[in-house]
């Protein structure tokens, strides 16, 4: 992917307000894979009882990563919208563990994307959550895939 | 036929609604996350409406502007969960028995489906949420989101719960 390309979507993510509430970091991004981080911080907790994080703060996460993945794929475009995202939460995160979701877009058609994504804390082996998602294909006028 | 049962007086309005609001009160305050994101639940009866207030720090896509598609599932998934943990509360509470300080253990999330039809605008959202069906072990809730008018909703979800068991 042009460095080009890469320099402006991590623009687009360091502007985005949400992203930067939920401390999100994009660690690698290229050729439809994107992978972005969220550090563990007690105000996105969702269960008080066992610190472990919020469902709904790990969707946030993956939806952002599976966007990124769709931006950075090589015949998608900069622009896109989820449609749909289906998360399955395997096991509770560990408390005290950073976040990080991983996605791939591997499948473009004219005008929509295909998603998966899986979320990890510190323990590679044993995913936290995976998703699959759509998402719509915005293009410039007159330009086909 | 009906029995002859012996009534007791009704309670005095103010003193079921204390109840009700102290029991939603401390479900509610006790998640971190629904506190961030700055969700609020109004109750009429034992319909609850969840509210989220519009935030800069809500936004996904600044260009548009347009509310972050996680922020809008966060939201939706929140109303899931307190609805569900309502629902199952309610009877206690009815009977007088919830101690309104104790925390009650939340439904964990298994998955969680959402379907976004319209793209969220920069201002308040609300949604409700339906327990379809509610066993021992599992349930099944669906959500819908909107905006402006309760017609047209601007997103939707399903998702799949496991229940808190009372010997964990």
């Amino acid at each position: 992917m042009p460095e080009q390309r890469a320099a402006l979507i991590s623009q687009f993510f360091a502007a985005m307000p949400h992203y930067k509430a939920l401390q999100m970091k994009l660690e690698e991004i290229g050729n439809g894979i994107a992978e972005i981080s969220m550090p563990y911080d007690e105000k996105f907790i969702g269960d008080p009882q066992t610190g472990v994080i919020s469902g709904g703060a790990v969707s946030a996460l993956m939806d952002t990563s599976s966007g990124a993945a769709v931006m950075c794929h090589p015949t998608a475009t900069i622009s896109t919208a989820t449609l749909g995202l289906r998360i399955d939460y395997m096991r509770a995160a560990t408390p005290g563990q950073k976040i990080t979701a991983r996605a791939e877009c591997f499948h473009v058609t004219r005008s929509v994307a295909f998603v998966r994504a899986t979320a990890f804390d510190e323990d590679r082996d044993h995913p936290v959550a995976s998703a699959t998602g759509t998402f719509t294909i915005e293009r410039a006028k007159g330009k086909t895939a | 036929m009906k029995k002859a049962i012996k009534r007791s007086k009704p309670e005095p309005v103010q003193v079921i609604k204390h109840r009700r609001d102290a029991a939603l009160k401390s479900l509610v305050s006790a998640v971190p996350y629904i506190q961030f994101l700055g969700v609020e639940f109004d109750r009429r009866g034992d319909e609850l409406t969840a509210i989220l207030p519009y935030q800069e720090m809500l936004i996904g896509n600044p260009v548009i502007p347009a509310l972050h598609g996680g922020a809008t599932s966060a939201f939706m998934e929140i109303t899931a969960v307190i609805g569900l943990s309502w629902s199952m509360l309610w009877d206690h509470i009815e009977d007088g028995v919830e101690n309104a300080d104790v925390m009650p253990r939340l439904p964990k999330t298994i998955d969680f489906t959402v379907d976004y039809l319209r793209s969220g605008l920069p201002r308040d959202a609300y949604a409700r949420a339906f327990v379809n069906r509610s066993g021992r072990r599992y349930a099944s809730v669906h959500v819908e989101a909107w905006q402006d008018n309760r017609q047209r909703i601007y997103a939707q979800a399903t998702g799949h719960f496991l229940m808190p068991q009372s010997n964990e």
